[in-house]
């Protein structure tokens, strides 16, 4: 096990590689749900005050 | 009734692009003294060792002349759309992409063939050898008016857009990155004794494809500008 | 019968059919990554060159290849929408820009950390890096400018406008990036071309390649969602879908 995470003294380089972009796809998905969950909420409120007669 | 013939258009619109710019001489004159500005700090900060300096004088005078072109981009269309005339333009019968053509041409006039006849006294600052200079000359040349035509896009697609400047330079930029490779390539290459001839070629041909291809898509950008 | 294809280039249609779709493409992208990894970190051999590090190559080629390869394809759907004047196309092209601009950062990311070790120095302006570098420029282009426009229908045309004019140009530039590198006599070693790849060296970056796409297709079709929401919250259909969604 430590010798795999070792990576023959390549360990920063390669956990370097594979982590960085781990996170990045990570941050792209948080990104979006938060984008959809305001949005989604945004649209149930217009949909909520068109039903009331609410100018949006 | 025959309207002007194709030269005719792009000649009237040259015309009038050039005095509406000979009124404000200034103008003119600031992308010029920017150019020269730029190349000459680098001495100051790179150290007055001449090798060095004639090393990186063909790169500095091109990015230099990069910078400058994208600078005076703003005035290409802009005052134009503020009052009213390039809406006019666009109903005018005649191809818009011809008259976008006159624009660049006029541009290029202002712009750019001030940078091509102050760069040999550039080039002589950094101690280019006599090749080094006819060569900068020449390629800048062939390179500045691609510059102008691929930069007329990236103004026609930045319209009173807000950050206007810098965004212009972000679009335009890497797309300038063949001109900059091939032109300080050829007066590098003059420069070692080598033969210019290829980095000549294909800033030739890219000068070619811009001039077929940049007025047309430049004039399909006004339209979405204006649509 | 002949499926009518125009018929998912309306949003109303196409919103709920990338909501179906979706979980698949992100479950396939799990799988596919699962495997991948497993190739490349305990199936392929250690490279008797380049040792452990090599194994970067399984992050770094899929993403140097989405990037360009979602390039082209935003640049197709701007070409799209700018030919047939349908929306979605332009939704579309801006929902890939991120994705492609990600992985083009990837790329350089992983290269400059398989540099380091191989070649002694964390960027080298060897031919790829500098397109790769130059192409996320491009990314960072059309993102800037489809934002700095305010009226959604001009920023999509002149942003789209902008991708073909790259699209265009990229290969150019790549070719004169080259022609420049090899002038200046450059890096020899490249990243792609090991001497000799074992097969399961390959299958391995194959697989990852896969994965990568199935995440890109997931992840653009969820963004393309966003854009409709936030474009179109005023459509009637738009209650009407959000509700049945809720529902099932």
């Amino acid at each position: 096990m430590t010798d795999f995470l070792a990576m023959g003294g390549y360990a920063t380089y390669v956990w370097g590689s594979f982590g960085v972009t781990a996170l990045l796809v990570l941050v792209e998905i948080l990104l979006l749900r938060r984008r959809r969950r305001t949005l989604l909420r945004r649209a149930g409120r217009t949909k909520r005050n068109v039903s009331m007669g609410v100018e949006t | 009734m025959r309207g002007p013939g194709l030269a005719g258009i792009v000649g009237g619109v040259i015309v009038r692009d050039l005095t509406l710019a000979g009124r404000r001489p200034v103008d003119v004159m600031t992308a010029v003294i920017f150019f020269v500005i730029v190349v000459s700090l680098f001495p100051l900060a790179v150290g007055p060792e001449s090798r060095t300096l004639a090393t990186i004088a063909p790169g500095v005078v091109w990015v230099a002349a990069l910078l400058a072109s994208m600078l005076s981009l703003g005035r290409l269309f802009n005052a134009d759309y503020a009052d009213g005339t390039l809406e006019q333009m666009l109903l005018a019968p005649q191809p818009l992409s011809l008259i976008v053509l006159g624009k660049v041409a006029a541009h290029w006039l202002v712009a750019g063939a001030p940078l091509v006849l102050i760069s040999p006294l550039l080039g002589l600052q950094f101690g280019l050898p006599a090749e080094g200079l006819a060569m900068l000359a020449l390629a800048l040349l062939l390179g500045t008016p691609a510059l102008s035509l691929v930069g007329a896009l990236g103004a026609a697609l930045t319209i009173g857009v807000r950050g206007g400047g810098a965004l212009v330079s972000l679009l335009v930029l890497p797309l300038c990155v063949p001109v900059l490779i091939f032109g300080a390539g050829a007066v590098e290459a003059a420069v070692s004794g080598m033969d210019a001839g290829a980095h000549l070629s294909l800033l030739g041909a890219f000068l070619v494809m811009a001039l077929c291809f940049g007025p047309w898509v430049t004039a399909a950008a006004l339209r979405i500008a204006l649509d | 019968m002949a499926v009518n294809w125009f018929k998912y280039s309306s949003p109303a249609s196409f919103y709920p059919l990338a909501g179906r779709v979706i979980p698949w493409f992100a479950a396939a992208a799990a799988v596919f990554t699962v495997i991948g990894l497993w190739i490349g970190f305990f199936v392929a051999p250690t490279d008797y060159q380049q040792g452990e590090a090599y194994r970067i190559i399984y992050i770094h080629v899929p993403a140097a290849w989405m990037s360009m390869f979602v390039y082209l394809v935003m640049a197709a759907y701007a070409a799209l929408g700018i030919v047939f004047n349908t929306r979605l196309s332009g939704y579309m092209a801006r929902a890939l820009a991120p994705t492609g601009a990600m992985f083009t950062f990837v790329a350089l990311w992983t290269g400059a950390l398989w540099g380091r070790p191989m070649w002694g120095a964390w960027w080298v302006w060897d031919a790829r890096l500098t397109s790769e570098l130059i192409l996320l420029f491009l990314y960072l282009g059309f993102i800037a400018l489809h934002s700095a426009i305010d009226d959604p229908r001009r920023a999509a045309r002149a942003s789209g406008l902008l991708a073909i004019v790259g699209a265009v140009n990229v290969p150019i530039i790549y070719f004169s990036v080259q022609w420049w590198n090899t002038l200046h006599q450059g890096a020899s070693i490249s990243l792609t071309q090991a001497p000799s790849m074992a097969k399961t060296m390959l299958a391995g970056m194959l697989v990852m390649a896969v994965a990568a796409w199935c995440y890109t297709v997931a992840v653009a079709l969820a963004r393309v969602r966003c854009e409709i929401l936030e474009r179109e919250r005023h459509a009637d259909w738009i209650g009407d879908a959000l509700a049945r969604e809720s529902r099932s």
